[in-house]
């Protein structure tokens, strides 16, 4: 008898236990690295790991606050990942709406197209970049990185938004037609408005890869005042000599944005981060 | 298999314009003619036509250029057919790291899609409360920038206070107090497996969990109905179901994970003694670090191939999938 009822508090209890774990698993090193970064100095470099921040400091965000460049890299990686955010978006809203509504030749291989360009390996094609950017003379600029970043995040957020706009009912577009509106009206009165949620979750997408991207910056922008965060926070470790609480505070900075973003829209953004197939 | 009822190519040859059931407003043809949409998908097309497809033909044609840095400073070009082509080809050691790429791939594909599937379908069993639990934990690893990621892992199998040799130490393995993991090739790739598992499974186990929700509950109920056990039901009802869903994501991650450079480059640098460089670490550190800008070009065109492969049978099952919407 207590068998079978220690047998069934084992089966409702494991799910429960695995998934504790799991969390604990999967949240650690995000809680590893603000709280090493809100820990003092003494509590980072002991023998014995202190688990909690139990005299949380501010010393180590200081630090990295007023780290050389520091804010001209928050600069240039806000403007980069804004403008190719808002690029990208004003160029794919055409595109999808042209794929979405309309019916002409050519339009499957278009749609193949973007599916192809949304796996293009930008990792494996820097050398070819650095050689077109240099020949250009734009070696540490901003200007190139925008550019290419907008059409690194351009094939999903056309794929994307298509199926935000081919979702919603043709019958509103054409009762607003009926109604006297033309189709670029219609398009900004009806359509537009609601795809809200889809433009949210594709600017999401489009923000993490610009925000986060690393190889082309690494190779294209030498100079520390046009450089952006994660290059800059790839080498801050080496730079600040195994600061690690500067280096978490650095991370978590960085991460912070993303983070936050991540989950006040990951509710709404779900289904378009499922049909866009986003990688973190 | 429903393409074929809007997707057939028409056989006239006159402008797209014809009526079609699904076309535009009831069918009426658009008073501004057939270009439009073509002028509303220009941009997009000549965006990616000039900034990633003139990149892609200017790998080719520096693959086949002896380009070193003084041909890079003199601004000269030294074209020396497929030289690049041969010299990688009968080199060792791009022989090696492709089979390091391919087992690095293998590995990590398996693991995430175990892990990640397993994770899933305990979201599906999970209570509410336990089930936002864990989703925010997914999504906090989900989300967490690569390069903060690279950082943290350095710091927690940092050699000295990192935080994992601490616990191996407490837990008995005194030999790992002191243990330099990016010492080794092994322990170094185990460190970047690691840190590739942590934030892709989520992408996995969350998606899963999204496909789990539209079984249809009847289907259950019938299999129920026939006497179905819970691995049964599981077995008949829910695995077919996932089915489309697990191929077209393992591919998915096979390409992700082929390609992947920031995990593998910020956590060492293809370091100790380039031992983990996977082949776009190693095009960058030939082509970049040591200045071989043609012999670079060449090994990523030789990339771009393997990953086109991947990616053409990667589409031919994402099609299946979305043929309806084509």
């Amino acid at each position: 008898m207590s068998r079978t009822v220690k047998g069934r508090l084992f089966t409702r209890l494991w799910p429960n236990a695995t998934a504790l774990l799991l969390f604990t698993g999967f949240v650690f090193p995000v809680y590893w690295m603000f709280s090493t970064a809100l820990k003092p100095d003494s509590d980072i470099i002991s023998e014995e790991p202190v688990w909690f921040p139990s005299s949380p400091t501010f010393e180590h965000f200081a630090t990295v606050v007023r780290a050389e460049n520091f804010w001209s890299l928050v600069r240039n990686s806000v403007t980069v990942t804004l403008l190719a955010v808002g690029l990208s978006l004003l160029i794919a809203l055409f595109a999808a709406f042209a794929l979405a509504r309309m019916r002409f030749r050519g339009r499957r291989s278009v749609v193949l197209t973007f599916m192809v360009a949304q796996m293009a390996p930008w990792e494996v094609m820097v050398i070819a970049i650095y050689m077109t950017v240099r020949d250009a003379d734009m070696l540490n600029s901003l200007v190139p990185l925008t550019l290419f970043y907008t059409v690194m995040v351009l094939p999903l957020t056309i794929l994307t938004l298509r199926s935000y706009v081919a979702a919603v009912p043709k019958e509103l577009e054409e009762s607003a037609m009926v109604d006297g509106c033309g189709r670029t009206q219609a398009f900004r009165k009806v359509i537009f408005p609601l795809l809200a949620p889809g433009l949210m979750a594709t600017s999401l997408f489009g923000f993490i890869t610009a925000w986060n991207e690393f190889p082309m910056v690494l190779i294209l922008n030498k100079d520390p005042h046009a450089q952006t965060l994660p290059l800059w926070l790839s080498r801050f470790q080496t730079a600040f000599g195994d600061d690690w609480g500067a280096t978490m505070a650095a991370a978590s900075l960085f991460a912070l944005p993303i983070l936050l973003l991540f989950l006040y829209l990951q509710r709404k953004a779900v289904g378009g981060l499922t049909a866009g197939a986003v990688k973190g | 298999m429903s393409v074929q009822t809007h997707e057939a190519p028409p056989p006239v040859r006159s402008t797209p314009r014809q009526p079609h059931p699904e076309d535009g407003p009831r069918g009426k043809p658009d008073p501004r003619g057939g270009g439009l949409p073509y002028l509303l998908l220009l941009p997009a097309l000549a965006a990616t036509a000039v900034l990633l497809g003139w990149p892609l033909v200017t790998n080719g044609l520096l693959s086949f250029q002896n380009l070193n840095m003084a041909q890079l400073i003199q601004h000269v070009t030294e074209w020396t057919g497929t030289d690049n082509y041969r010299d990688t080809l009968g080199s060792e050691d791009f022989w090696r790291v492709t089979l390091r790429s391919v087992l690095f791939t293998v590995v990590n594909v398996f693991l995430i899609m175990l892990c990640g599937t397993l994770t899933g379908l305990l979201l599906a069993r999970l209570g509410s409360r336990m089930r936002l639990l864990l989703s925010v934990g997914l999504v906090l690893a989900w989300a967490m920038p690569v390069i903060a990621g690279t950082t943290v892992y350095q710091w927690l199998f940092a050699q000295r206070f990192g935080v994992v040799n601490w616990v191996l130490d407490a837990a008995g393995f005194h030999s790992m107090a002191d243990y330099n993991w990016t010492g080794g090739q092994l322990s170094t790739f185990f460190v970047i497996s690691l840190l590739i598992v942590w934030t892709s499974v989520p992408f996995v186990a969350v998606n899963l969990y999204a496909a789990t929700t539209t079984i249809p509950r009847e289907l259950y109920e019938a299999a129920a109905l026939d006497g179905a056990s819970a691995r049964q039901s599981f077995m008949t009802v829910t695995l077919p179901f996932l089915k489309p869903f697990l191929l077209v994501t393992t591919f998915l991650e096979v390409i992700w994970i082929f390609k992947a450079f920031p995990h593998i480059f910020a956590i060492n640098e293809g370091g100790p003694d380039r031992l983990t460089e996977t082949l776009p670490v190693y095009a960058f550190v030939e082509g970049v670090g040591n200045q071989h800008y043609g012999m670079g070009a060449a090994i990523s065109v030789l990339t771009i191939l393997i990953l086109l492969a991947l990616m053409s049978y990667h589409l031919r099952l994402a099609m299946r999938q979305e043929e309806d919407e084509l």
